[in-house]
């Protein structure tokens, strides 16, 4: 049986009926992963023993009580290496912390260890999760399944290319600006950024803490929900988390659509995007229209100043969270130094990649007192701009539509060093993270056998809706479950 | 020439909960180092701080002590800065909008009574503790390290170093009072910044504000700000002036001395504190905490005067610590003689709390037992002096007086027979001074008492030996 090639909820059924044991699954996937990390290069970090070892401790437990058993018992999981893992390696895609192990677990893998998933190992991304292409990290390259030139979308790559790849089922990953759609979209596979404060960010090293939100990447709809549920809920160690955790997602996807009314934002499908991507949408949207939903264009009218507002809050809020690597208490130290302040600034110069340092510059730019009322005060006056937007459409409309991302997957090195070109990779996603919103990004199509993601995105806490939409939308096409085929000839590390 | 004084303060206070500011390591002084600890309050990666419900409590109870207005809605700002001991790159505090506003307290000084008006008060997290050893090395101590502060800023209303010391010392005592602080200063849970400058009240020149860091005692911001106040009129006088620095108090040198000169305003790039919510406080909170407040020294003192009728400068010196005012009022409730104990609570026990350099509440023996004390006095069991030296032997050993009077035989003795045998003794033995004063001399009189208590180790009863040998001389 090719069990790699299954979703959560197949493997979770054979392993209900006892046709395979958790320990057959790790192996299989770490099979997968011998056979095609080194062309994807998904990982920074893999445990293998460790996760046979759990296997073999779930396989036990399965056969004492198979009745008390969560979905996601005895399945593989990819963690991005930006959420703190009790004894590994926890990076974040960076020199600075290359050899860091944290003392503790993030709260999302302590409910996801409890649920008894098996942490196969962690993910690549850009560093502290800045970049849209994972093209960023300190340590390799991840490369796009579909076409090994090209990036997976960033800054989740890994997590993106690693569920795609078939290397895990499913993954998870981090959302600041799109960081989980972009890369899904760009991989193939789903990813949904849940509304802020609904999955704790209590051991997820903050990038910009106003945005950041933790979210599964998966083969299906129906998986992201099984996801889902096993990590919201409220977390007294976060103060921005919410109570929502009696909810069962599951049991949302099979909502009837008829008569839901899906808006389609002007700004969102403007000639910047890539006009096929853009018919590829409208596509779906017909099929969704044909399925009884009405269809309506509207006008989100600050989009075009969501990008700016988010590099400056997000920059602003990143120079801060980023301070605390200053090799005094773990990670890495500067050899030689004379005296404290040197250690910091030795220890930042060598440790941080440019990118990282590009954006605490300006973020500390924004927030000295000289700027501030010009860039960071004026920033929140527009994300409060930008929310009003959304509240406005949502009084109408219970879901919006756009294409996830402006390009198909670009060509690795393309924008590396056109950074702001690369900015503009998250354009059609920031918008959910300024507002808090939730959003998916589900494969809608394909354009040269590069996949085309649709992003459907829902009122604060509306996460049921745009489930239940994605998945009538994924039961009446036939996007789902194609499988890149890894072509040979890259090898990692360009 | 006239110069006038500017004096404002910055008090940080160490607040008395269990716990941190932001996770549930205890808050305890002088544990082992580096072991109530946790990724919160190292700033870990990941961690995320959760605000300590307490805190904000005992920060309103400052508030309404000190009069001030208590914000409905407030938040937490970050202040950037990098040094080893602050453990994320930033502390957070309250910055723009601070949990209470608008306060004061009032003093008395020589020219009256003065309100000292109270800027705000907010919260905040300390950070670490660094040590340097003898080859300069940073040793760092993450105990205090998100301990919770509240810091209340006044503003420059005061003019001498004695109306601060005033200030400092009512502050002290209201925190103390409303157990929000135990104000320890020598434990750094009391800190104190202090800015000053004076004024040439002929010319209206100013001299440039300086800042005195991080004084932890009353005496050394007193000392402080005498000699900044000094230096700044001497600078004055001969057409200079001081620079905008900041400076510490050299307690070996005696002077301040100059920390660092600030060119340029520090920019710490405050921002709202994305990590946490608005704290958001109603009436009803504001109103229970208003409620729960114990009495404040001021209208102790009041209620003194009135109560137990004493003269205003007991009510002021009893009052001053709230654990002396109950050790007052507990002894009353069973001697009944306010007068008197706070006599013997003025004179002979701070009397020896001050040589002994203790506070009321180290003594050893209790109230009761100095309710027993005055009981054995006023009985006429004992005499004042045999009395006073009683509260010696309880001060050393903490023993009940009434042991104390039993195991030392210190039982005055008021048997008047007995004491006629030894007087008659006492006037066979000085028939000079008999004699003396039968020729008018009165004064031996007291000399013959004194030979009496002499030779009764102090245990006769004074009145009475004054009445037997009065009526014995005049036979």
């Amino acid at each position: 049986m090719d069990l790699i090639n299954l979703t959560i909820h197949e493997l979770r059924d054979l392993i209900r009926n006892r046709e395979v044991s958790s320990e057959e699954i790790v192996k299989s996937f770490f099979s997968r992963i011998e056979e095609v990390e080194d062309k994807v290069g998904s990982f920074i970090t893999l445990t293998k023993e460790k996760a046979l070892e759990d296997a073999r401790r779930i396989d036990k437990k399965i056969k004492e009580d198979i009745t008390s058993l969560s979905d996601l018992a005895g399945i593989p999981v990819g963690i991005k290496d930006n959420i703190v893992t009790e004894g590994i390696k926890t990076t974040c895609g960076s020199r600075i912390l290359e050899n860091f192990i944290p003392p503790y677990d993030a709260t999302v893998v302590k409910k996801l260890k409890l649920n008894g998933a098996i942490i196969v190992g962690k993910t690549n991304m850009d560093e502290f999760a800045m970049g849209s292409s994972t093209e960023n990290s300190t340590f390799k390259i991840t490369k796009n399944p579909w076409d090994l030139n090209r990036v997976p979308g960033g800054s989740s790559g890994g997590s993106a290319a690693a569920v795609s790849a078939s290397e895990v089922p499913y993954a998870l990953g981090s959302s600041t600006g799109g960081s989980i759609r972009q890369p899904a979209a760009f991989c193939g596979v789903v990813g949904l950024k849940p509304t802020y404060g609904l999955v704790s960010r209590y051991g997820l090293v903050a990038f910009a803490s106003s945005f950041d939100q933790i979210g599964p990447l998966t083969k299906d709809v129906e998986d992201c929900a099984i996801v889902l549920n096993s990590i919201v809920g409220f977390d007294k160690k976060d103060s921005t988390s919410v109570d929502n955790d009696s909810i069962d997602y599951t049991k949302a996807l099979i909502k009837d659509i008829r008569g839901l009314k899906i808006a389609l934002p002007k700004e969102y499908f403007d000639n910047r995007i890539d006009s096929k991507i853009k018919e590829k949408v409208l596509d779906a949207v017909k099929t969704l229209e044909k399925l009884g939903a009405k269809i309506d264009y509207v006008s989100l009218p600050h989009t075009e100043y969501a990008l700016a507002t988010y590099y400056t809050l997000a920059s602003s809020e990143a120079s801060s969270n980023l301070a605390k690597f200053d090799g005094v208490r773990y990670g890495k130290r500067a050899k030689n130094y004379n005296g404290v302040e040197e250690l910091i600034v030795k220890t930042r110069t060598e440790g941080f990649g440019d990118e990282v340092k590009r954006r605490i510059m300006i973020g500390t730019y924004f927030l000295s007192s000289s700027h501030y009322s010009e860039y960071y005060k004026k920033a929140q006056k527009v994300r409060t701009l930008i929310i009003r937007d959304f509240e406005k459409v949502f009084n109408e409309f219970d879901v919006i539509i756009s294409p996830t991302t402006p390009t198909l997957p670009y060509k690795i090195g393309e924008k590396k060093e056109k950074f702001i070109s690369m900015y503009l990779s998250d354009i059609l996603t920031v918008s959910a993270n300024i507002a808090g919103i939730p959003a998916i990004t589900i494969p809608c199509s394909y354009i040269d056998d590069l996949p085309v993601g649709m992003q459907i995105l829902g009122k604060a806490f509306g996460e049921e809706d745009i489930l239940s939409v994605a998945y009538t939308y994924e039961k009446n096409s036939n996007f789902q479950r194609r499988a890149p085929k890894i072509k040979e000839g890259i090898k990692n590390g360009i | 020439m006239a110069y006038k004084t500017v004096i404002g303060l910055e008090i940080h206070a160490e607040l008395l909960t269990k716990t941190k500011i932001f996770c549930s390591c205890l808050a305890e002084f002088g544990k082992e180092v580096n072991t109530h600890c946790c990724p919160v309050c190292l700033g870990f990666p990941g961690a995320l701080p959760v605000l300590n419900k307490k805190v904000v409590e005992y920060c309103i109870r400052a508030g309404l002590a000190l009069k001030c207005e208590i914000s409905n809605k407030s938040r937490m700002d970050r202040k950037n800065y990098f040094y080893p001991d602050l453990v994320k790159g930033y502390q957070i505090t309250q910055y723009s909008n601070p949990l209470c506003k608008n306060g004061y307290i009032k003093i008395n000084t020589k020219d009256g009574d003065k309100k000292i008006r109270i800027k705000r008060i907010h919260i905040e997290e300390d950070t670490g503790k660094s040590v340097y050893d003898e080859k300069g090395n940073i040793l760092l101590d993450y105990n205090r390290s998100g301990v919770p502060l509240i810091e209340i800023v006044t503003y420059p209303d005061m003019n001498s170093p004695e109306e601060a010391r005033i200030f400092l010392e009512k502050l002290k005592a209201i925190l103390q009072y409303i157990e929000v602080s135990d104000c320890k200063m020598e434990e750094g849970s009391l800190r104190c910044d202090i800015n000053i400058n004076v004024i040439d009240e002929e010319t209206g020149i100013k001299s440039t504000i300086t800042e005195v860091k991080n004084l932890n005692s009353f005496k050394a911001a007193v000392k402080a700000m005498e000699f900044e106040e000094k230096r700044h009129i001497e600078l004055l006088e001969q057409g200079k002036n001081t620079l905008k620095e900041t400076r510490r108090w050299d307690e070996n040198r005696n002077e301040t001395v100059v920390m660092r000169v600030k060119e340029t305003v520090e920019d710490y790039r405050y921002f709202p504190e994305p990590d946490l919510v608005y704290i958001e406080v109603d009436e009803n909170w504001i109103k229970n905490i208003k409620e729960n407040l114990p009495e404040l020294p001021e209208d102790k003192k009041e209620r003194f005067i009135r109560d137990y009728n004493l003269p205003e400068y007991d009510a002021k010196v009893l009052t001053s610590s709230k654990k002396l005012a109950d050790f007052f009022e507990e002894t009353v409730k069973i001697s009944n003689n306010p007068k008197q104990v706070s006599n013997w609570l003025m004179g002979d026990i701070l009397g020896w709390l001050n040589v002994k350099n203790m506070d009321i509440s180290e003594i050893k023996f209790t109230y009761k037992e100095f309710a027993d004390l005055l009981e054995l006095i006023n009985e006429g069991k004992i005499s004042n002096n045999i009395g006073k030296k009683v509260l010696k032997i309880m001060f050393e050993e903490g023993k009940n007086p009434k042991i104390i009077v039993k195991e030392k035989g210190l039982l005055q003795m008021s048997n008047a027979s007995e004491l006629e045998r030894i007087v008659d003794k006492i006037m066979e033995e000085n028939k000079q001074s008999v004699e003396d004063y039968k020729k008018g001399k009165e004064k031996v009189l007291g000399f013959l008492i004194g030979q009496v208590m002499k030779a009764t180790k102090g245990k006769a009863n004074p009145q009475l030996v004054n009445k037997i040998i009065l009526e014995k001389l005049r036979q």
